[in-house]
C-alpha cells in the first residue's frame, strides 16, 4: 500500500525560507537547501518549495535554487510560486523539479495544465488551490475568485493535473488543524492524490487529514521551529496505525 | 564506467545524472546513436508519455541503436517511462520498443497517479533488487507495463492490487519507480544496476 506522506513546505522569499500566519507577518527561518537537506535526513517523504513573493512582485521562478535542489536531494520535490504561465512551469521542470505547482496561472488559463501534462505527464503537474470558506482565492490569499474549490479541482484534474495541493487560508499558520471539510470534499470528488495544507499543529491533525482522504499532509511552522519534530510526528502516526515510511 | 542516457527530449535528467555520479559512474546524456550503441550501459529514463518518448528516440535513431545493443546482448536499463518503453503498445497511445512482451495499461485504482512511497515485494531473486525486499521506493505514474511472461517480473507493489515494479531478463532490466528519488534504497538500486551491467 502506498504510504501516507508528510511533506515539509519551504516558503521561500528572496532566497530564504520564511513563515507567516494567515499569509502575513513573515518570519525568516533559514537557507532553503540547508533546511531541505536536514528534512531529507530526518525522513521527509517529499518537499515543496514555494516562492511566495513571486506573484506579488512579478518575479520569475527561482531556477538556480531548484537546480541545486535537483542535484543535492535524493527525495522528490515540487516547485511552485511565481508561475505565470506554461513557459515558467516548464522552466521549473527543466531545471530539475519533479513536479511543478501552478496556482493563479492555471486558474486564469486552465489549458496550461493540459499542455504541461502532455509534455511532462500528469504526475509532474500539481494544481495548488488556496481556499477560504470553500472558495478559491489567489494572489497569496488576497484575491477571492468566487468559485467553489471542489468545482475548480474537478476541472483542473480533467485538464491534466495529477495532484492537488489544497491550502486553507483560514487554517494556515494557526496550528489549529487542517480544514477537514474542505479536504474531504475535494478528496472525495477527485481521483488524484490530495495534499492537505494549512493548520498542522500536532500529530492528530495529520491523522485527521488522512482520515478525511488526504494522501499527504503539508507541514511548515510545526517543523521549522524544531526539525526533529518531523521524525517524531511520523513515528506517532505509525504507532497510530497509519502506513508511514520509516 | 560510462553510462549513456538516451536523450529523447523529455524533461530533465539532472537528478538521475547526479544520482549516477554518486553511484560512481560517469553518466552522459546523449542523442548520438553510436554513443548509445557502444557505452558499457545504456539507460532510458525521463518522464512523459510512451508515444512522445518513442517518437523522440526514433527521431535520433536511438530506437535502432537500442535494439542493436539488445541483439548483441549488451545491457539496457529503463527507469519509469523508460521501463514502459521496453514493452509494447500503451493505452496512453504509442508503442514501445517491444524488447519485452506485454502492454502498458492505465492503472485501475482509487488514486491515480500512483504517487508516493510504496513497498517492494520481490517475487524472485534478482541482481538489481538485491537486498531490497521490503524497501520503500518512490513511484509517480499513471500507467504500468504488464509483462506477458511472469518470469521477467522481479518485484511488485500493492496499489489496490499488484503492479509490476521491476523486471530483469538477460541484458534488460527496468524499474517503474524513481531510484534517483528514493533516498538510500534508490542509491542501492543504482549501485546494483551498475554491478548488474558489468555481468549482464
Amino acid at each position: 500500500m502506498v504510504k501516507k506522506r508528510v511533506i515539509p513546505c519551504l516558503d521561500v522569499a528572496a532566497g530564504r525560507v520564511v513563515k507567516g500566519v494567515n499569509f502575513e507577518n513573515l518570519r525568516e527561518m533559514g537557507d532553503p537547501i540547508e533546511l531541505a537537506r536536514r528534512y531529507s535526513e530526518l525522513g521527509a517523504d517529499e518537499l515543496v518549495f514555494l516562492d511566495i513573493t513571486a506573484t506579488l512582485e512579478g518575479r520569475g521562478p527561482i531556477l538556480e535554487l531548484i537546480g541545486r535542489a535537483a542535484e543535492e536531494l535524493t527525495i522528490p520535490f515540487t516547485a511552485g510560486g511565481g508561475v505565470t504561465g506554461v513557459d515558467d512551469a516548464r522552466g521549473l521542470l527543466l531545471a530539475g523539479a519533479d513536479k511543478v505547482a501552478v496556482n493563479r496561472a492555471a486558474f486564469d488559463e486552465p489549458a496550461m495544465l493540459s499542455a504541461l501534462a502532455a509534455e511532462f505527464g500528469s504526475q509532474a503537474v500539481v494544481v495548488a488551490i488556496d481556499a477560504r470558506a470553500g472558495e478559491v482565492v489567489t494572489h497569496a490569499g488576497r484575491e477571492p475568485r468566487e468559485r467553489d474549490a471542489v468545482d475548480w479541482a474537478l476541472e483542473a484534474v480533467e485538464r491534466g493535473a495529477g495532484e492537488i495541493l489544497l491550502t486553507s487560508i483560514d487554517a494556515d499558520g494557526t496550528r489549529a488543524g487542517y480544514d477537514l471539510e474542505l479536504t474531504r470534499s475535494v478528496a472525495d470528488a477527485v481521483e488524484v492524490p490530495v495534499i492537505a495544507s494549512g493548520g498542522a499543529g500536532e500529530t492528530r491533525h495529520l491523522a485527521e487529514a488522512f482520515e478525511a482522504g488526504a494522501e499527504a499532509a503539508l507541514v511548515a511552522s510545526i517543523v521549522h521551529e524544531r526539525p526533529e519534530r518531523l521524525p517524531e510526528l511520523k513515528a506517532e502516526l505509525r504507532d497510530a496505525g497509519w502506513p508511514i515510511r520509516s | 564506467v560510462k553510462v549513456a542516457i538516451a536523450d529523447y527530449g523529455a524533461g530533465n535528467l539532472r537528478s538521475l545524472s547526479s544520482a549516477l555520479v554518486r553511484a560512481g559512474v560517469e553518466p552522459y546524456v546523449t542523442t548520438d546513436p553510436d554513443a548509445v550503441r557502444h557505452a558499457p550501459l545504456a539507460l532510458i529514463a525521463g518522464v512523459g508519455h510512451v508515444e512522445s518518448a518513442a517518437a523522440g528516440l526514433a527521431r535520433h535513431g536511438l530506437d535502432d541503436a537500442l535494439r542493436e545493443r539488445v541483439g548483441a546482448r549488451r545491457p539496457v536499463a529503463g527507469i519509469c517511462v523508460g521501463m514502459q518503453l521496453l514493452f509494447g503498445a500503451s493505452e496512453e497511445g504509442g508503442t514501445g520498443l517491444g524488447l519485452l512482451s506485454g502492454p502498458v495499461r492505465r492503472l485501475r485504482a482509487r488514486r491515480v497517479p500512483h504517487m508516493g512511497w510504496n513497498t517492494l515485494t520481490t517475487s524472485r531473486p534478482s541482481a538489481i533488487l538485491d537486498g531490497l525486499d521490503g524497501a520503500d521506493v518512490y513511484f509517480a505514474h499513471s500507467y504500468a507495463a504488464e509483462p506477458e511472461d511472469d518470469g521477467v517480473t522481479v518485484a511488485v507493489v500493492d496499489h489496490d492490487g499488484p503492479l509490476v515494479a521491476a523486471v530483469e531478463s538477460g541484458c534488460l532490466a527496468a524499474v517503474q519507480f524513481h531510484p534517483e528519488r528514493s533516498a538510500e534504497a534508490g542509491a542501492r538500486v543504482l549501485d546494483n544496476l551498475v554491478r548488474w551491467s558489468r555481468s549482464a
